[in-house]
């Protein structure tokens, strides 16, 4: 059933499909981000109540969901790497840290700016801004144990135990401040059927949605190639595409 | 003639049974540690000088000291586990000694689960036994002495740990200190959270059971998963 995988355990065979794979989602990114931003925060309409301040929204809600998906599938290829010792695992693994990071930032400090006109305040110990800032520390402690390790190899394993505690405790940590203290308003998109905001709001959110998640795996793709050199920089094919490059 | 009644070999492994292995690690550990008093006390005292830091940085209105005493005695709690942690792995992993015990033909869960039991003798329990007199000195409500001891006595086997599992992903590197505080901090933010709570529900009199089970819940998960990522971690370390 999985024997279609097989052939990516080459890093060889896993690198050149990324390069194929790189201009299709580079193209989706951009074609899916220019019609849902300009749209999103062009022409679609204010919040009755929040005026034109709510469309950091279109950027704030991908970000965040972003964040935690990035973690999850970042436990994922932890997972699978320690179970069946896929060394590329640690490698995508490595590739989407400091990604994950990189949104996590994006979400707390443009939902620090949209908290300044709505709650009159930039921070505030609420539970989905607490949880999301504990979030931003387990990545940045992973990346800061990646790097701690000389091998690439126990870098890797190391980073993934640590992932993994973490993704045990993302749902402690969520809970236990949610029970705490709570201010952040309740989700809007996630209700099927009957999502609580209005359509012509909606339709661009979708499009910045699929285009933010896109645009992370482009990023990611290019990371994970890089990984992939660096790791086999001794191998013959990488000297032979090296060679290739720079004459 | 019985010869096969006597070991042949002086090769063949020692039948321990688990809780025999158990036992001999605990009471290597809390030997070394009884020759070793400073680390018992260093950590302690520590855990003594940050809480008189407060009421001095603070000031000494009785209001504001019971309010945030929890918090402070908690977080203390937390920072003195932390400064302890490093002595759990970091000697045997110098001598060689954890090499040993992780080529030897006993489960490592047993081992580690002994380490850990003796790392929460030496620190957790002292602390459980001064706090209620800082409690005092920051004039913690009178009600809420009791959960102050019940969520130390759940809270910082947990904290123990968790942090282990710091420690074993750290103690092969030069530099793993900070490291090690980056890595576990956030890890112990639930346990604050439910024990300070627990501890302000208690002082108005409420009843605190629910923050209590969670507390006990996070120290039953964290004592049957924790030493696997521990020995996993370990692993890793020795290479």
């Amino acid at each position: 059933m999985w024997k279609f995988l097989h052939p990516y355990a080459n890093p060889e065979v896993t690198y050149h499909f990324t390069n194929k794979l790189l201009p299709w989602l580079s193209a989706l990114a951009a074609l899916f981000l220019s019609i849902g931003l300009v749209w999103a925060l062009l022409f679609a309409p204010a919040d009755y109540q929040q005026g034109d301040s709510f469309r950091i929204f279109y950027v704030h809600v991908p970000a965040a969901s972003l964040s935690m998906g990035i973690y999850v599938s970042m436990a994922i290829a932890a997972f699978c790497s320690m179970v069946w010792q896929f060394k590329l695992a640690d490698a995508s693994a490595a590739a989407m840290a400091p990604v994950g990071a990189a949104f996590t930032a994006i979400a707390l400090i443009t939902g620090a700016a949209w908290g300044k006109p709505m709650w009159g305040t930039w921070w505030i110990w609420d539970a989905r801004l607490t949880s999301e800032l504990i979030l931003l520390f387990l990545y940045l402690g992973v990346i800061a144990l990646h790097n701690a390790f000389e091998d690439k190899n126990l870098a890797g394993k190391a980073a993934g135990i640590l992932t993994l505690v973490g993704v045990v405790n993302i749902p402690i940590i969520k809970y236990s401040v949610e029970w705490w203290n709570t201010l952040h308003q309740g989700s809007t998109v996630s209700k099927i059927g009957k999502p609580s905001m209005s359509i012509d709001m909606l339709w661009p959110f979708i499009f910045c949605f699929i285009g933010f998640s896109f645009l992370v795996a482009v990023i990611i793709s290019l990371r994970f190639r890089n990984e992939i050199l660096a790791r086999n920089s001794i191998r013959p094919w990488v000297r032979a595409l090296v060679a290739k490059h720079s004459s | 003639m019985t010869v096969e009644s006597k070991p042949l070999s002086s090769h063949a492994p020692a039948q321990l049974s688990y809780s025999h292995a158990f036992m001999l690690v605990l009471k290597r550990d809390l030997t070394i540690a009884m020759r070793h008093k400073d680390d018992i006390l260093n950590p302690l005292l520590f855990f003594v000088i940050v809480i008189t830091l407060f009421p001095l940085g603070i000031g000494p209105e009785a209001e504001t000291l019971s309010r945030i005493a929890p918090g402070i005695i908690w977080v203390a709690a937390l920072l003195a586990t932390l400064l302890s942690l490093d002595r759990l792995f970091k000697s045997d992993h110098l001598d060689g000694s954890l090499e040993q015990m992780l080529l030897s033909p006993h489960p490592i869960f047993v081992l580690v689960l002994a380490k850990i039991f003796a790392h929460w003798l030496i620190t957790g329990l002292p602390l459980i036994l001064i706090a209620p007199l800082l409690a005092v000195l920051l004039h913690l409500d009178d009600n809420s002495y009791t959960a102050l001891f019940l969520t130390l006595l759940l809270g910082t086997p947990v904290l123990s740990l968790l942090g282990a599992v710091g420690v074993a992903l750290t103690v092969g590197i030069k530099k793993g200190g900070v490291l090690l505080s980056l890595l576990v901090l956030p890890l112990y933010i639930p346990v604050l959270i439910f024990a300070t709570s627990a501890i302000d529900t208690a002082s108005l009199g409420l009843p605190y059971s629910g923050q209590l089970a969670i507390i006990a819940a996070l120290f039953f998960a964290s004592l049957t998963l924790a030493p696997f990522a521990v020995g996993a971690a370990l692993k890793v370390s020795t290479n």
